[in-house]
């Protein structure tokens, strides 16, 4: 019997949930938990992953991606986060932030050229924006590209770049024209192994410690001109279109924490007792997991809703940022619930509540703080913020085109 | 040579527990339906037998009009075709029914695809009665192979296998067709792919009923009763040592002192 949220979906994706949550619960869940304790990436998931189709999941077969559609990326990532935060943040960075912006933005030498490898998972790639002195403010930014002939000259430095240490392809922003404020901002993608180039890893993480966070060094990198993604001083526009897409995967993500929370929170309160009976029969307790579950169907739909805008090639990013707004702070939510229904039990990392506690808590940061999420909603509603069209909109999903 | 897998759709076993004796007698289930968990081992062997041997693969299950969720995800793994039995055409029957009604299909599709092998998994989660594969045996008169751990080879109109018994291991030789219950260590069933979910998802299945089949009238074993086990009640004891090899140690004793091991 199909669930109610079952119904927003096709057949087919239907098949998709089911396949990416048994992916998750098989390959994921018996490992994770070993990797979060370590601070350790989990490698051996990649090749697993790239197998799948995941890490191409929404790009046309013709370059080399599964030809599914937008709302599939979202059950996707759903699922993976339903295992862990750091799984589906794999998926945001190397796809969502660095191959749909090449699949929007590239020339068309630029998508034959980068997407088939990036979609076979031949190559890991990851998106540069963040810098140790500019954040939200990320028109604040400091890194430089001169361009020297047919190559531009990078330098500067990027922080709390996820896979930073693991990817192969850098997508990063540099002022191109440092006068013109986010007008100078240009976008480049640059390989491992360029001279100059350097990472590193970041320690200490609250959350997502399955992830790789860390920064890029760059000192003088020789960029060639072709690499450059987009025109000069696009590079703005080009970072706030990725994060239409990353944002989009992040609120989906989240409703896969939900989700986890409720089901380890129902099992949990209906076998721990006290006073005689199961907490599930205390009404405090079901007031939280009445939140819960008010707070996952509200989700849902909001993903459901910026997902199918996307398939239709309709501007989004006041319904993505809602539901990255919305959604990760009602995971937030649903992990302190959870982890207080497993009271001492959930402090401790035998369960995975607590991870999700931890993990929630990066989410309510990156890809646009909860505070600025608000303020792009008031501006919105206020009619002082308005989209202008692109010069190069995300395509709307075509399956006959695309697969 | 080609393949027809008998599959059947089962609750997931996560929700087993929570069914209750009136959906399973009335067979009105609130609970996710999914392939059954040991034929996807068949599903996968008749696929990898399909790229080893140019051979294809026909999935086959009885159930209502509209339960084709089991097919559909036999398809997604990539098995080329899919036939649902109509219940109907065995209803009221038993397990002997059912095997006469799976018969016939699997004789319907040889028909158009020249069957030569059946593949099965060794019992369902719901059902258990792991003997539907031997009545399709009967029915259609081949030989049976039962707990068949790796298909070594066919050709000539022989098949070769190994087969697991209690305590050993035998390598066996069998002129086709032959019907095969595979044990799980056979293979490790593959996900769905994309390309096998968007095929699925557009699949139109065949359906079969009495028009198309004879089933003969069959009800010799019944459901007299039915109710829910009890739930156990489980102790939890932890064993404490000062090393691992203490803790190994005391923890054997305690499962030969329960007469576990």
């Amino acid at each position: 019997m199909a669930s109610s949220s079952e119904l927003l979906y096709t057949e087919e994706h239907n098949l998709v949930r089911k396949m990416a949550y048994d992916f998750t619960r098989n390959e994921v869940m018996p490992i994770i938990a070993e990797h979060d304790r370590n601070h350790s990436f989990p490698h051996e998931l990649l090749p697993r992953m790239a197998q799948l189709g995941f890490l191409g999941i929404c790009l046309p077969a013709c370059y080399g991606g599964a030809g599914m559609d937008f709302l599939s990326l979202g059950i996707v990532s759903e699922a993976l986060e339903y295992g862990d935060s750091s799984v589906r943040e794999t998926v945001a960075v190397h796809l969502a932030l660095h191959a749909l912006p090449i699949f929007q933005w590239g020339t068309e030498e630029q998508k034959r050229t980068f997407l088939p490898g990036l979609a076979a998972g031949d190559q890991i790639a990851c998106f540069g924006l963040t810098e140790p002195g500019a954040g939200s403010d990320a028109a604040a930014l400091q890194a430089r590209a001169q361009r020297q002939g047919g190559e531009y000259i990078l330098s500067g430095e990027k922080m709390w770049i996820t896979l930073a240490d693991v990817a192969d392809r850098f997508l990063v922003f540099a002022k191109t024209q440092p006068d013109q404020g986010a007008r100078g901002i240009s976008a480049f993608i640059l390989e491992r192994g360029w001279k100059g180039l350097s990472t590193g890893t970041l320690e200490g993480k609250m959350g997502v410690r399955a992830s790789n966070t860390g920064w890029i060094n760059m000192q003088e990198v020789r960029v060639p001109a072709e690499y450059r993604l987009g025109q000069e001083g696009e590079g703005f526009k080009i970072a706030m279109s990725c994060l239409d897409n990353a944002r989009f995967g992040v609120a989906a993500g989240s409703v896969g924490i939900i989700r986890a929370c409720i089901d380890e929170s129902v099992k949990y309160a209906l076998q721990r007792k006290t006073f005689g009976k199961p907490i599930a029969e205390h009404q405090l307790i079901q007031q939280m997991i009445a939140q819960m579950q008010q707070d996952l169907d509200i989700g849902e739909l909001l993903v459901w809703k910026a997902g199918t805008l996307k398939n239709q090639g309709v501007r989004n990013t006041r319904e993505t940022s809602m539901a990255k707004w919305f959604c990760t702070e009602a995971a937030r939510r649903a992990a302190d619930n959870a982890v207080q229904i497993h009271g001492a039990y959930g402090y401790s990392d035998e369960y995975n509540v607590e991870r999700h506690l931890r993990n929630t808590k990066s989410a309510v940061i990156y890809e646009g703080t909860s505070q600025i999420h608000t303020l792009m909603q008031a501006a919105y509603t206020l009619g002082m913020r308005e989209d202008r069209p692109l010069r190069c909109p995300m395509p709307a999903y075509d399956p006959d085109a695309w697969q | 040579m080609n393949i027809a897998v008998l599959i059947k759709q089962t609750p997931d076993t996560a929700e087993l527990p929570k069914i209750s004796v009136e959906e399973a007698l009335s067979g009105e289930l609130r609970a996710t339906m999914v392939l059954n968990p040991w034929d996807e081992f068949a599903v996968e062997e008749a696929i990898d037998l399909s790229d080893r041997f140019g051979c294809q693969t026909t999935a086959v299950s009885m159930g209502r009009a509209d339960e084709t969720d089991a097919l559909k995800h036999a398809l997604a793994m990539g098995v080329e075709n899919a036939l649902l039995v109509d219940e109907e055409v065995a209803s009221g029957g038993d397990e002997w029914a059912a095997a006469d009604a799976l018969a016939a299909a699997v004789t319907k599709v040889g028909e158009e695809r020249d069957v030569e092998l059946v593949l099965a998994g060794k019992m369902s989660v719901d059902g258990n009665s792991g003997v539907i594969y031997a009545g399709v045996a009967c029915k259609l008169g081949w030989d049976l192979l039962v707990n068949v751990t790796r298909i070594v080879d066919i050709a000539d109109g022989t098949l070769i296998a190994e087969q697991a018994f209690e305590g050993g291991q035998e390598t066996v030789e069998v002129p086709l067709p032959v019907v095969i219950s595979v044990a799980k260590e056979i293979n490790e069933p593959r996900y769905p792919s994309f390309m096998g979910i968007r095929k699925a998802s557009r699949a139109a299945i065949p359906v079969l009923g009495s028009a198309d089949i004879q089933v003969a009238a069959s009800s010799t074993a019944r459901w007299t009763d039915l109710e829910k086990p009890e739930v156990e009640q489980v102790q939890v004891r932890i064993i404490e040592g000062d090393s691992v090899e203490e803790k190994a140690a005391r923890l054997a004793d305690a499962l030969m002192a329960e007469k576990v091991i």
